[in-house]
């Protein structure tokens, strides 16, 4: 292979005078997470709602949850990013859509919302499934104990669906931060789009992306681990993940 | 507002974007959904072969794999195809290859962790008569697993693997990020050229979700089915 490795150039300051091209891949690292978390919540409360009305009893409550989840799945994320990018804001009425176009940081706004919608519909699905795992009688004990439906899902049904689908959830939050990497092409400068452009300055191909896939197996790693420690702790005795 | 909603620019450009973007994105999606199927079995078997550095080796690509995000790996690829074409053919230089080949050889290295995770799931759920079954039979391993093991896995399978294809067929429209033609790319170049992002993102989209919704529709009524015969 005739490629001049330079390792060195980490430690080399970047043209945008923000310090070393090792800066330039944290900053991206950062706005990776700070977007990933971002995208995180929303996803986390939409879905959950989302999914719990996919299971109330109303008819119209579950069309709107089966419309929901596939109308976010069925759509690629890329086109999703440019559905809410270049498309929303000239939908809407004139003063609105001036004023996204002017909104500071778009590109993150943008993939924060964008993702987070995106993922809702899989967290449902997941919260769903986890509720319709629990035996029947759940819902049934609730409903004879006096709680309302709300109570019923507030204090018996989620505390265990959630437990339940906790490694599901995990797999999701890990695709959460992937996914953020798309929105390179939104322009957000997360962690692939910082290798992206130390590349296109430096010419250092390979330094530049193993070095952002040495980040994110170690943001992987993270989050397995800690995910493993969330795991056991809220682990209810007697399920299979319990002591 | 929609007031001047133009269904005349993405008229005009229908034979563009389905001759050569949607072609693109249709060829790429069915030979990376094969070829990742092949390669993911290959990784399966690898797997459950009770060879421990096979297995690991194949359990290492999966996770690392799994761990990156598809933009990261479709760069990786770009840029690293021409060197090692250039190793293997001896070269002097780093060879030139093909946008198609390059994203072609990206989803089928990307999609096999995928499809190895399914087959893996699907070889696990034969039960341990039937190889049993085969090995009395006099079948070698290759046999068992060529007319015993894999068609009833790849069967079971079925549902979870279209599924998967469709994952694919929508994260093919990221290789928008090499300037690639498929169909996503040739609806954003007419709108940048007509100044029309609005009508060609919006048909985009109800494209890709017309084509995933009958798919999905589809695979829903092929495990109704699945489910009945087992």
């Amino acid at each position: 292979m005739n490629y001049n490795w330079n390792w060195g150039i980490f430690f080399q300051p970047n043209p945008m005078g923000t310090g070393t091209y090792l800066d330039m891949l944290l900053s991206g690292l950062a706005l990776t997470l700070k977007t990933a978390a971002l995208a995180w919540i929303i996803a986390l409360i939409t879905g959950s709602v989302v999914g719990v009305m996919r299971t109330l009893p109303s008819k119209a409550a579950n069309w709107f949850g089966f419309a929901y989840v596939e109308f976010f799945r069925n759509m690629p994320l890329l086109v999703q990013l440019f559905l809410w990018f270049f498309v929303l804001p000239e939908i809407l009425p004139k003063a609105a859509g001036l004023w996204l176009k002017q909104l500071p940081n778009a590109p993150f706004w943008t993939a924060a919302i964008g993702v987070g919608f995106f993922m809702s519909a899989r967290v449902a699905v997941q919260l769903q499934a986890g509720i319709s795992s629990l035996p029947r009688g759940q819902k049934m004990a609730a409903t004879a104990l006096g709680l309302t439906t709300v109570q019923g899902y507030r204090y018996v049904l989620l505390p265990m669906a959630f437990r339940i689908i906790l490694p599901p959830l995990t797999s999701e939050f890990l695709n959460t931060i992937k996914n953020t990497a798309v929105a390179i092409t939104i322009g957000l400068l997360e962690l692939t789009g910082q290798a992206r452009s130390m590349q296109e300055f430096s010419f250092q191909v390979f330094e530049a992306f193993t070095a952002a896939t040495i980040l994110y197996l170690l943001v992987n790693a993270v989050v397995v681990t800690a995910m493993r420690f969330l795991e056991r702790w809220v682990a209810i005795p007697g399920y299979i993940t319990g002591k | 507002m929609l007031s001047n909603f133009d269904f005349d620019v993405i008229r005009r450009a229908l034979p563009y974007l389905f001759y050569e973007g949607m072609t693109f994105t249709l060829t790429l999606t069915a030979l990376a959904a094969l070829g990742g199927l092949i390669f993911g079995t290959a990784l399966a078997l690898m797997r459950l072969s009770g060879y421990k550095l096979l297995g690991r080796i194949a359990g290492l690509y999966v996770d690392f794999m799994r761990s990156l995000p598809l933009v990261l790996v479709i760069f990786w690829f770009y840029f690293l195809v021409p060197y090692i074409g250039q190793w293997v053919t001896g070269a002097s230089r780093p060879i030139s290859v093909g946008a198609f080949a390059s994203s072609l050889i990206t989803f089928i290295m990307f999609e096999a962790a995928y499809f190895s995770e399914i087959m893996r799931a699907g070889i696990q759920s034969i039960s341990r008569g039937q190889p049993a079954a085969a090995s009395a039979l006099g079948l070698t391993y290759a046999q068992s697993m060529r007319y015993v093991v894999l068609p009833q896995a790849f069967r079971n399978m079925l549902p979870v693997l279209i599924t998967q294809t469709i994952v694919l067929f929508q994260d093919t429209s990221l290789v928008y990020v090499l300037s690639i033609t498929d169909f996503l790319g040739a609806a954003s170049k007419v709108a940048q050229r007509d100044g029309r992002l609005v009508e060609m993102y919006l048909f985009a989209a109800v494209v890709y979700f017309t084509i995933s919704c009958i798919a999905s529709f589809g695979v829903r009524r092929l495990q109704a089915r699945i489910a009945i015969i087992r």
